[in-house]
């Protein structure tokens, strides 16, 4: 019971801040926020619930936004369309990317999806529409059915938070659903989901195309905020990111994802002011160039949370409110 | 002369070209797969390794005046200490946990390393000149082979057959095949196995950095050569799957090769022939070629 209150709690909390922040903070870098959030928990479905490390998900993310942008501009589609093209364009490719990927079990899983990502990589760079190294510039906002503009940042701050409570809240549906059970068994203990009788090569498949699907819908999201898609989007770099929100925030914790995207989006944006200070502090120059270096602080912070910080942010919190609830009450 | 409508001599020199980057495929596969064996991670850093090692070889010569053939020993040794620096101090601690964290923590590495060399060198390649005795070309009549390529395929190959014939022939081999199979069994003999985990690791990041060495008269070098190699290494181990030594090296020459004639007969599709490959072989054989499920 506890557990449910704390969980509740948290959920208000975010969603009071969520629908405030716009009023104190820039609408669009909040809405980039919003998606790389939805995309972390779309990613952490797999990782935290599936226990399937998907090194592949900036294929999702960014193929949904070329489809998406491709949608909206050049084929002049209403907006809604657009982001359910770059929706199903996710879920296709994960239905291609799952059925092979699940073929191979743990580590060779992780390269598989590397591998295929990569390919979807080069497609990129290579098709005509995609515009190469330029990307896709200027799409068009429009209007959400025809009559709701979003031309104004705050009408469209509001449809993304919509859009990326409906994601959260389905991912939350299906990890308390049998079928997410079946899931965690799956991660827990394979061989033992099998002998129960369980399909577990469709589980995983299912739960890839779910994933697939939401950070589809998460990159599409992305692509129409910021009006452009570019290469970086399809990069492995883009699916280390989302790796390290979700390991920042807590693999397997439902909030964990989002706490995760939001330090980390803002660490990305914050960087160079966060060396300026680091240089003024300890007076050592080299600081004042970190804001170009934003890979070092990454690739530090993913060797000092697999090292020392495994549970992430709000697995730590969890763990220590455990701790002290056990203590307190211990015919518990 | 030509075959199948292609000039003999350019089918050739790709060929050898696909067979120069066939050895580096080899022998990145082969260091992948025998860390794997033994510490049971994914070296991601690996490329990234790879990368240190003509950055090593690139510093040695531009600063210091050290050449080709002492860096050829020396880039191995500097860049395998740092990989044993590595073991000796982070991968050791995440042995007993999932395998995941050994990818995420080499890959924090290869972000870190590579960020580091991109804010100092940037991303352009820094040129680095072809050994004086490796000049040149040789006519064989029937094609102009260049000298340094047919070198770099002779060196890898021995060292990979080299690697093969300890591993598979040897007492040391030996030990290392069981502690592969049961370190704990290994160690009730008395042997040190900590010990032989940290140099297997320290071995196959020297194996990267000679590879390293190799590639940097052949393709300049830059901070994001490795990054780019290590995606298609992986697709190449999944595809000829870590069990088996020969199986990573002969894979790894005929992707190699296979990507090479790709880039004659249609070029698009030389970027992304290895993954198609891949994708193929997990529908025709899911273990990989000369795998056997762990």
């Amino acid at each position: 019971m506890n557990n449910s209150l704390y969980k509740n709690l948290g959920f208000a909390l975010l969603l009071v801040v969520a629908v405030l922040a716009p009023f104190g903070l820039y609408p669009v870098f909040l809405m980039k926020m919003l998606c790389f959030a939805l995309f972390a928990c779309a990613f952490n479905l797999l990782i935290g619930y599936t226990g399937l490390l998907s090194f592949g998900h900036a294929a999702f993310f960014g193929g949904a936004g070329y489809v998406a942008g491709q949608a909206l501009q050049a084929w002049g589609l209403p907006t809604e369309v657009g982001l359910l093209l770059g929706t199903a364009t996710g879920a296709l490719i994960g239905l291609v990317m799952g059925l092979l990927a699940i073929r191979r079990q743990g580590i060779y899983f992780t390269m598989i999806t590397l591998a295929l990502a990569q390919m979807l990589y080069f497609v990129a760079l290579q098709a005509p529409f995609t515009g190469g190294e330029d990307g896709l510039q200027g799409i068009p906002r429009g209007k959400l059915l025809g009559f709701i503009d979003l031309g104004n940042d705050m009408t469209l701050y509001y449809v993304v938070l919509a859009i990326a409570i409906a994601g959260f809240a389905i991912i939350v549906r299906t990890i308390n659903s049998p079928f997410g059970q079946v899931l965690k068994a799956i991660k827990e203990n394979e061989p033992r989901a099998i002998s129960l009788g369980y399909d577990v090569d469709r589980y995983k498949l299912l739960a890839f195309i779910l994933s697939a699907a939401l950070s589809g819908l998460a990159g599409s999201t992305k692509a129409l905020v910021l009006g452009f898609e570019t290469l970086t989007d399809v990069h492995w770099s883009m699916s280390g990111l989302v790796v390290l929100m979700t390991l920042v925030g807590g693999l397997g914790t439902v909030l964990g994802p989002i706490v995760g995207a939001v330090i980390i989006i803002m660490l990305e944006n914050k960087l160079g002011d966060i060396g300026n200070w680091l240089a003024s502090v300890t007076s050592i120059d080299w600081f004042n160039t970190l804001g170009d270096s934003v890979t070092i602080a990454t690739g530090f912070i993913f060797i000092v949370c697999v090292l020392a910080f495994r549970r992430g942010i709000v697995g730590e919190i969890l763990h220590l409110l455990k701790r002290t609830s056990r203590g307190s009450t211990p015919s518990h | 002369m030509e075959l199948f409508g292609i000039p003999l001599q350019a089918l050739l020199s790709q060929l050898l070209l696909g067979l120069v980057n066939g050895s580096f495929y080899a022998m990145l596969s082969l260091g992948l797969a025998v860390i794997f064996g033994l510490l049971n991670v994914i070296n991601f850093a690996h490329g990234t390794l790879y990368m240190l090692g003509a950055f090593t070889a690139w510093i040695g010569l531009s600063y210091f005046g050290i050449n080709y053939w002492c860096m050829l020993i020396l880039a191995p040794l500097i860049v395998g200490l740092f990989g044993i620096i590595v073991e000796k101090t982070m991968l050791r601690w995440l042995y007993k946990l999932d395998h995941l964290y050994g990818l995420l923590l080499t890959f924090g590495i290869t972000l870190m390393v590579e960020g580091i060399f991109r804010s100092i060198y940037g991303v352009s390649g820094q040129p680095y000149s072809v050994p004086d005795a490796l000049q040149g070309a040789t006519n064989l009549g029937f094609m102009v082979l260049p000298n340094y390529r047919a070198w770099v395929v002779v060196a890898s190959l021995t060292v990979c057959f080299s690697t093969w014939f300890v591993i598979e022939k040897t007492r040391l081999g030996a030990y290392l095949r069981a502690g592969t199979e049961n370190p704990k069994l290994v160690e009730a003999f008395g042997i040190n196995v900590p010990l032989m985990v940290t140099l297997t690791y320290g071995f196959g990041v020297a194996l990267a950095a000679f590879a390293g060495v190799l590639a940097a008269p052949v393709i300049q070098v830059s901070p994001l050569m490795g990054s780019n190699l290590i995606i298609v290494v992986f697709a190449v181990v999944v595809i000829g799957g870590m069990g088996s030594i020969l199986g990573s090296i002969l894979t790894g020459l005929a992707l190699g090769v296979v990507e090479g004639l790709t880039r004659v007969f249609y070029p698009e599709l030389s970027a992304t022939v290895v993954f198609i490959i891949m994708a193929i072989v997990l529908m025709i054989r899911p273990a990989g070629l000369f795998g056997k499920e762990k």
